[in-house]
């Protein structure tokens, strides 16, 4: 079923990372696959972060394998070389795990080709690129992703996650949420439902030059969006086309670089609970999730069917 | 044993569309006998005095510990108990079966007072999903908002939301009354089988969608009917019915309830039809 959460200060900055920790944990029940975070961080705005990774994290049902140490240590030199021969200049590398990677680097051509180039190269994935979006998922629970890439001191205006209970697809990064809306800067999707059109979709978008890098049908919403506003859609239109162009049952939140959506399906088949204040917003799967960061009584309510919202910071 | 067969003259209820068949002897009805009294032993009910009253901080409580502490106050002949820290918890005051004052001070998570059979409800604050699912008999109040699959499946009693409700508010209802005072979302009433559901404020798509019986009254706009749901004129019945009904609700003072509109099942569904579908089909 997934549980996803989102929440934005409008105004100032505050400890997002550990906020969406509490209540992706309190969601967990509602998905114990998987835990990703798309946190826009207090960075400087020059430069350009990228998140990859060149392995898997495998588990359940997964077609992907665990693999050597040195395997990705050979891909980290390719991608390296690949950054270089693209005219990218790193400025710092953080290696999170054996296989996640974090650089912040300069870098002023078309992210498209760039990012393109860089996946061309075996088993590596961008999971985003923006000056202020840090987009971190892994297998377990929020806690342990939040504890396994030092994600609690995080500072930010805005942050969406998601917990994943894998049905669609297997148990790996590369399924889980959120997804990076490729190929554009500080861009990221979290969903809860299922998609019943993904294929025929994901056909038409593929034509049209988009990547897909998993079979988890929640990834379609990214590109969908992606390719909307590659079009010259604003996001809120990009989301309200949505609503007539994805078949099925969905909520999903969308975050940009200043701004925070989201989107019911005309059926209302799928549960969100909304608090909005005037220096925040706070939205999750269940009533529970707000509650871990907001324990006093406040009023909230449910989003009705076909209901789109964006919210700046 | 009652008479099984009622008679021809249509009953006042008939009369307010909550119902249109006349039993023909293929449903029961038992009526209760003192003498059988203990053939309608409730388990799990109790007997409680309404002015003993306590207090139950459920802040630091799962939701199964709470409710055990909510039957053992009431084993206790706790009449009157209020919930202090709910905070959106699932599941909290499910399966009561006796009379009984449950105040919560705050807001409840999915399934809240779930399969009730006879308390007095009042939650100060909002509730999720499927909140007084399966009700049989009882009144509860939330005084702000509510979430989708409001008393969905209730057989009986008074469900009041002061707020706005979510979608596929009274989804497969059986009886009893669904009263909202703000807006409703998409497919309120769906498959609803008995029973009555009155919106003060608009609702969403696909009002009454394949509902079977029973009526809806909606006081603002909606967004669109149902698979057979149709709009059927009001009578004076109707009226006298809501005035009295809100006024027990505490809403909708100074609300004209004759300019509602009353929405009741359009029967044209196959299985109205006395034909088989294999037959139906033959006849298409």
């Amino acid at each position: 079923m997934c549980g996803i959460a989102g929440l934005i200060h409008r105004g100032k900055s505050s400890n997002v990372g550990s906020e969406l920790q509490h209540m992706l944990q309190a969601l967990k029940h509602r998905g114990p696959d998987s835990t990703g975070y798309a946190l826009y961080a207090e960075n400087d705005g020059q430069n350009f972060i990228m998140r990859f990774k060149v392995g898997e994290n495998v588990g359940e049902g997964s077609t992907s394998v665990n693999e050597d140490a040195s395997v990705y240590d050979k891909r980290k030199k390719l991608v390296d070389n690949m950054l270089t021969e693209l005219g990218a200049n790193v400025l710092k590398e953080d290696r999170l795990t054996p296989y996640s990677f974090r650089y912040e680097m300069q870098f002023n051509n078309d992210l498209m080709e760039f990012s393109k180039k860089i996946e061309s190269i075996e088993s590596v994935e961008i999971l985003s690129i923006g000056k202020s979006l840090e987009l971190i998922k892994d297998l377990g629970d929020a806690e342990t992703v939040s504890e396994r890439y030092g994600l609690g001191n995080v500072k930010g205006t805005h942050a969406i996650g998601h917990a994943r209970m894998a049905t669609e697809s297997g148990v790996d990064i590369k399924s889980a949420h959120p997804f990076w809306g490729y190929p554009f800067s500080d861009v990221s999707v979290v969903h809860n439902g299922q998609l019943t059109n993904y294929w025929n979709n994901r056909r038409l978008l593929e034509n049209k030059g988009m990547r897909f890098m998993s079979e988890c049908d929640s990834e379609l919403i990214a590109v969908y969006l992606a390719e909307k506003m590659r079009n010259g859609a604003t996001l809120e239109e990009g989301m309200k086309d949505s609503l007539a162009g994805l078949d099925g049952v969905f909520t999903y939140f969308v975050a940009t670089k200043d701004s925070l959506g989201m989107a019911k399906d005309t059926m209302a088949a799928k549960p969100l609970v909304l608090y909005e204040s005037d220096d925040l917003v706070a939205m999750g799967s269940e009533e529970i999730a707000i509650r871990s960061i907001l324990p006093q009584e406040i009023d909230t309510y449910d989003p009705f069917d076909g209901e789109v919202k964006v919210w700046q910071i | 044993m009652a008479n099984l067969k009622t008679s021809e003259k249509k009953t006042k209820a008939q009369s307010m569309g909550l119902h249109s068949e006349v039993l023909t002897g293929k449903t029961q009805q038992k009526f209760f006998n003192p003498d059988e009294a203990e053939n309608f032993f409730y388990w799990g009910a109790y007997d409680v005095d309404f002015n003993k009253r306590t207090d139950l901080d459920v802040k630091d409580m799962d939701c199964k510990e709470a409710n055990r502490n909510i039957d053992e106050l009431m084993s206790q002949g706790y009449g009157t108990i209020v919930i202090k820290n709910p905070q959106g918890k699932h599941s909290l005051g499910v399966g009561i079966l006796n009379k009984l004052n449950l105040i919560f001070e705050g807001s409840l998570g999915y399934f809240g007072v779930g399969s009730i059979d006879g308390p007095m409800v009042r939650v100060n604050g909002r509730v999720g999903w499927s909140c007084a699912e399966n009700m049989m008999a009882g009144k509860v109040v939330i005084e702000k908002n509510a979430g989708s699959c409001f008393g969905a499946a209730i057989r009986g009693g008074d469900l009041i939301c002061k707020g706005m409700v979510g979608a596929r508010t009274g989804i497969d209802q059986k009886g009893g009354t669904i009263i909202v005072g703000g807006d409703a979302g998409a497919f309120t009433g769906f498959m609803m089988q008995r029973g009555r559901i009155i919106i003060l404020g608009d609702v969403g798509i696909n009002l009454g969608d394949s509902m079977y019986d029973g009526t809806i009254y909606v006081g603002g706009k909606i967004g669109s009917f149902g698979s057979d749901a149709v709009e059927s004129p009001m009578t004076k019945s109707d009226i006298d019915w809501l005035k009295r009904k809100l006024k027990v609700a505490e809403l909708g003072e100074n609300f004209d309830v004759s300019k509602m509109t009353k929405v009741v099942s359009g029967k044209k569904l196959w299985n109205y039809d006395a034909l088989e579908p294999t037959e139906k089909k033959g006849a298409i």
